[in-house]
C-alpha cells in the first residue's frame, strides 16, 4: 500500500558490531548522559520557602468580595448554589437590619455561606453565575488537612479582608 | 605488653565498626541525593541542613514500624536471614588494611584488625557466607515471591563467584601473596599500583563485585518489577532496615577492596618524597584510601542511576559465557606475561 | 587440646543432627555448621588455606547449591514415599557394612609420622602450593582433568537436542 505520508521509518535490525556487543562503551555513554545531569540545574522549587506562581486563570480557592465601601458584596440569591454541578455550596439567607449597612451592601445576605472544598471541583460556573460579582476563584490551591469537617470553608475563611481605601493615602 | 596489644585491637575494631555503622547509614543518604541530582532533582533536604539527618529519621522510623512475622513463615529461619546477612557484612572488613603503621609512644600501632596471611581468600569464604542471609530469608517468608528472589540469589552470587575468583587469580599471580597487607605495602606510590598490571582482571572484578553486592543492574534477587521485593518481600520493621543496611555496608567492604586491590589502597603518589614523618603518611594515607573508597561508593550510585537491570538469562550469559573466559584467558596471558619477564628481564 | 575436644563434640552433634533432623533444610543447614567446625579444625591445625577453601567451595557454594534444589523441591511429609520394612532392613544392613568398612580401615590406618606434624608452616599456602606443584604435579593434573570431564559431561547433558526438521 502507498503510504500517506514519509514519516515512515524503517528500523534496520543489524546484528551488533563487536564494540556494541562489549557493552562496555555504551555503558560509559551513558554514565556520561547522566554525569552531566549531576552537575545541572535542578528543576526543584523548594516548595512553602520557594511557590511558584499561579498562572493568571488559575481556578483556586474561592472569595466572597467586598465593595468599595467594605460592604460583603454577596446578596444571598443562591445562584451559585443552583449552577454548582457538584453541589458544594450551601447558604443560609437572612436580612439585613437596621444599622448593619455598612455590613452589607444589599437588604439581604448570606448569615451562613459554606463550600465544601472536598466536593468543589473547581470548574467557575459559581463565579459565572453571580449576578452580584461577589464570588471569585481567585485564590491558591486547597491546603491539606486531617478532618473532613476542616474541609468545609465557612465565611471566616471565604469572605476577603476588608480593604481599607484610606490606608493608600 | 599483651593487655596493649588487646586493647589496641578493641580500640581498632571498634572503630573500624562504628566507622562502618557510619558510612553505610550515610550511603544511603548520598544514594537519594546522588539518585536525585542525577535525575535533575534535589534529594531528600528537609531533616536537617541538606538533609544530614534524613538517616537518623530513616533509622528512628524503621525501629518504630510494626514487626510482622508472616503466619505460615519458619520463624527461627525468618530472624536468622538478616542476622547472617548484617554479621557477614561486617566481619568482612576485618583483613582490610586501613592505612600503615602509627608510632604512638614508642609502639607501632598496626591499623589492620588482624593480618591473615589468605586475607584474600577469608574475604571471598565471608562473602559467600553472605548470600545465606538472603537465602534462609526468602524461603523460611514461605512466599513465591520471596523463595524466587532467594533462588536468584543464590545462582547469582554461585555464578559470579566463580569469575570473581578466577581474576582474583591472575592478580595473585602479579603480587605472589595472599596477604592483603603484603598486596598493599607492594603498590607503593602511583605507578606500582595493581590496575596498571590488571586492568581487565580488575573489570571483571567489578562487575563481579556488583553482582555479589546484589546492586543494579544485577539486583535480580530484590527486582522489584517482578517480584514485589524479591526475598524481603515479607520483611518490615528493623528486619528489612539489617537488609538495606547489610547491602550498603557490602557495598563499603567490596569499595574498600577493591581500592586495596588494584588501587593501592592506603598509597598515594610522592609519598615518600614530601619528606613527612611516618606518622603523618600514615594518617594521609588513611584518608586517601577512604577517599578511593568513598569514589567507588560514588561509582557504584552513578552505575546504579544509569543502568537498566539486566534480564535473568542475560545476567546468566554475561557471568558464563563471558566473564569466565575472560578470566580464564586474562590468567593465561598474566602467566605468559610474567614467565616472559622473569626469563627475559 | 581441650578447645580440640570441645569443637570435635560439636562436629559429631551437628553431624548427628543433620541425620536427625526430619526438615531436609534443617538438615543442610545443620551440614553447614558441621562443615564450619570443620574449617575451625583446620585453623587449630594451622591449615588456614585448607580452612579457607573449605569455608569457601564446601559451605559458600556446594551447600547453597544443596540448598538450592531443596528449595525448588516441595518436600512435605504426604509426598515422603512410604518405608517399607524391607528397605528398613537393607538400610540397616548397609549402614553395618560400613561401619565394618570404616572400622577395618581405621585399624589399618599408620600413626602419622610426628616429624611431619613438627612443622607448624605445612598447612600454609606456599608449602602446600611447593608440594603439589612438585611432589603430587600428576596426581594433582590428573583430578584436575577428571573435574574437567565431569564439567563437560554435564554441559553436554544439559545441552537441548537438535530436532531434526
Amino acid at each position: 500500500m502507498e503510504p500517506l505520508s514519509n514519516r515512515k521509518k524503517v528500523l534496520e535490525q543489524k546484528p551488533m558490531n563487536f564494540w556494541e556487543r562489549m557493552y562496555l562503551p555504551a555503558v560509559l555513554k551513558g554514565m556520561g548522559v547522566t554525569i552531566k545531569h549531576f552537575f545541572r540545574k535542578k528543576a526543584t522549587v523548594s516548595y512553602p520557602e520557594v511557590a511558584r506562581p499561579y498562572s493568571k486563570n488559575y481556578r483556586g480557592l474561592h472569595s466572597l468580595k467586598r465593595d468599595e465601601e467594605g460592604r460583603e458584596r454577596c446578596t444571598a440569591c443562591g445562584l451559585c448554589a443552583l449552577s454548582c454541578p457538584a453541589e458544594a455550596i450551601t447558604m443560609i439567607s437572612a436580612e439585613r437590619k437596621k444599622g448593619e449597612e455598612h455590613l452589607y451592601r444589599e437588604e439581604k445576605y448570606a448569615a451562613v455561606y459554606e463550600i465544601n472544598m472536598l466536593r468543589c471541583i473547581f470548574c467557575g460556573l459559581c463565579e459565572e453565575a453571580c449576578p452580584k460579582e461577589a464570588i471569585y476563584l481567585d485564590g491558591p490551591h486547597v491546603p491539606a488537612d486531617y478532618l473532613r469537617k476542616d474541609f468545609i470553608y465557612g465565611k471566616d475563611k471565604l469572605v476577603e479582608e476588608r480593604f481599607d481605601l484610606h490606608s493608600l493615602r | 605488653m599483651e593487655a596493649i596489644f588487646i586493647i589496641e585491637k578493641l580500640v581498632l575494631i571498634v572503630v573500624v565498626f562504628v566507622l562502618t555503622l557510619v558510612i553505610a547509614m550515610y550511603s544511603t543518604l548520598a544514594e537519594r541525593k546522588v539518585a536525585g541530582f542525577m535525575q535533575d532533582r534535589k534529594g531528600p533536604d528537609r531533616a536537617g541542613p541538606f538533609g544530614i539527618l534524613q538517616p537518623l529519621a530513616d533509622g528512628g522510623k524503621f525501629f518504630f514500624k510494626e514487626e510482622i512475622i508472616p503466619a505460615g513463615a519458619h520463624k527461627g529461619l525468618f530472624i536468622a536471614g538478616p542476622t547472617i546477612a548484617i554479621i557477614t557484612a561486617c566481619i568482612s572488613s576485618a583483613v582490610i588494611p586501613w592505612g600503615q603503621s602509627l608510632q604512638i609512644g614508642g609502639r607501632t600501632v598496626e591499623l589492620q584488625v588482624a593480618d591473615v596471611n589468605v586475607g584474600v581468600l577469608y574475604i571471598f569464604g565471608v562473602i559467600a557466607l553472605g548470600v545465606y542471609g538472603i537465602m534462609l530469608g526468602g524461603w523460611a517468608s514461605n512466599n513465591k515471591f520471596s523463595l524466587m528472589g532467594a533462588i536468584r540469589a543464590a545462582s547469582q552470587s554461585i555464578s559470579y563467584e566463580v569469575a570473581m575468583g578466577l581474576s582474583i587469580i591472575a592478580l595473585l599471580m602479579v603480587t605472589q601473596t595472599l596477604s592483603l597487607k603484603e598486596i598493599v605495602a607492594q603498590q607503593e606510590g602511583f605507578v606500582n599500583w595493581n590496575i596498571w598490571v590488571q586492568p581487565l582482571g580488575f573489570i571483571i572484578f567489578m562487575t563481579c563485585a556488583f553482582a555479589e553486592c546484589n546492586r543494579v543492574p544485577f539486583d535480580l534477587p530484590e527486582c522489584e518489577t517482578e517480584l514485589v521485593g524479591g526475598y524481603h518481600t515479607e520483611y518490615s520493621s528493623m528486619k528489612l532496615g539489617l537488609y538495606m543496611f547489610s547491602e550498603y555496608i557490602n557495598m563499603f567492604v567490596s569499595s574498600a577492596v577493591m581500592s586495596t586491590l588494584y588501587f593501592g589502597g592506603y598509597n598515594f603518589p610522592f609519598m615518600y618524597d614530601l619528606g613527612l614523618s611516618q606518622n603523618w603518611i600514615t594518617v594521609i594515607g588513611v584518608l586517601v584510601f577512604f577517599l578511593k573508597i568513598f569514589a567507588f561508593i560514588f561509582f557504584f550510585m552513578w552505575i546504579r542511576w544509569t543502568l537498566p537491570r539486566f534480564r535473568y538469562d542475560q545476567l546468566m550469559n554475561l557471568g558464563w559465557k563471558i566473564l569466565i573466559p575472560l578470566a580464564i584467558a586474562n590468567i593465561v596471558l598474566t602467566g605468559v606475561i610474567t614467565l616472559i619477564k622473569d626469563t627475559y628481564w | 587440646m581441650s578447645l580440640f575436644y570441645f569443637v570435635a563434640f560439636l562436629s559429631i552433634f551437628f553431624s548427628l543432627m543433620v541425620i536427625i533432623t526430619k526438615n531436609p533444610v534443617h538438615s543442610v543447614l545443620y551440614l553447614v555448621i558441621t562443615f564450619f567446625t570443620f574449617t575451625v579444625h583446620y585453623v587449630l591445625l594451622n591449615a588456614q588455606f585448607l580452612a579457607v577453601v573449605n569455608f569457601i567451595v564446601y559451605m559458600g557454594a556446594i551447600m547453597v547449591l544443596f540448598l538450592f534444589v531443596l528449595m525448588l523441591l516441595n518436600l512435605n511429609k504426604e509426598t515422603e514415599p512410604m518405608k517399607s520394612v524391607l528397605i528398613k532392613v537393607i538400610g540397616a544392613v548397609a549402614g553395618m557394612c560400613l561401619l565394618v568398612t570404616v572400622a577395618g580401615s581405621i585399624r589399618a590406618m599408620e600413626v602419622s609420622d610426628p616429624l611431619i606434624l613438627k612443622n607448624p608452616d605445612i598447612g600454609l599456602v606456599s608449602s602446600l602450593g611447593k608440594v603439589l606443584f612438585n611432589e603430587f604435579l600428576l596426581p594433582f593434573e590428573i583430578s584436575s582433568l577428571l573435574l574437567l570431564t565431569a564439567m563437560v559431561g554435564a554441559v553436554l547433558l544439559a545441552k537441548k537436542e537438535q530436532k531434526s526438521i
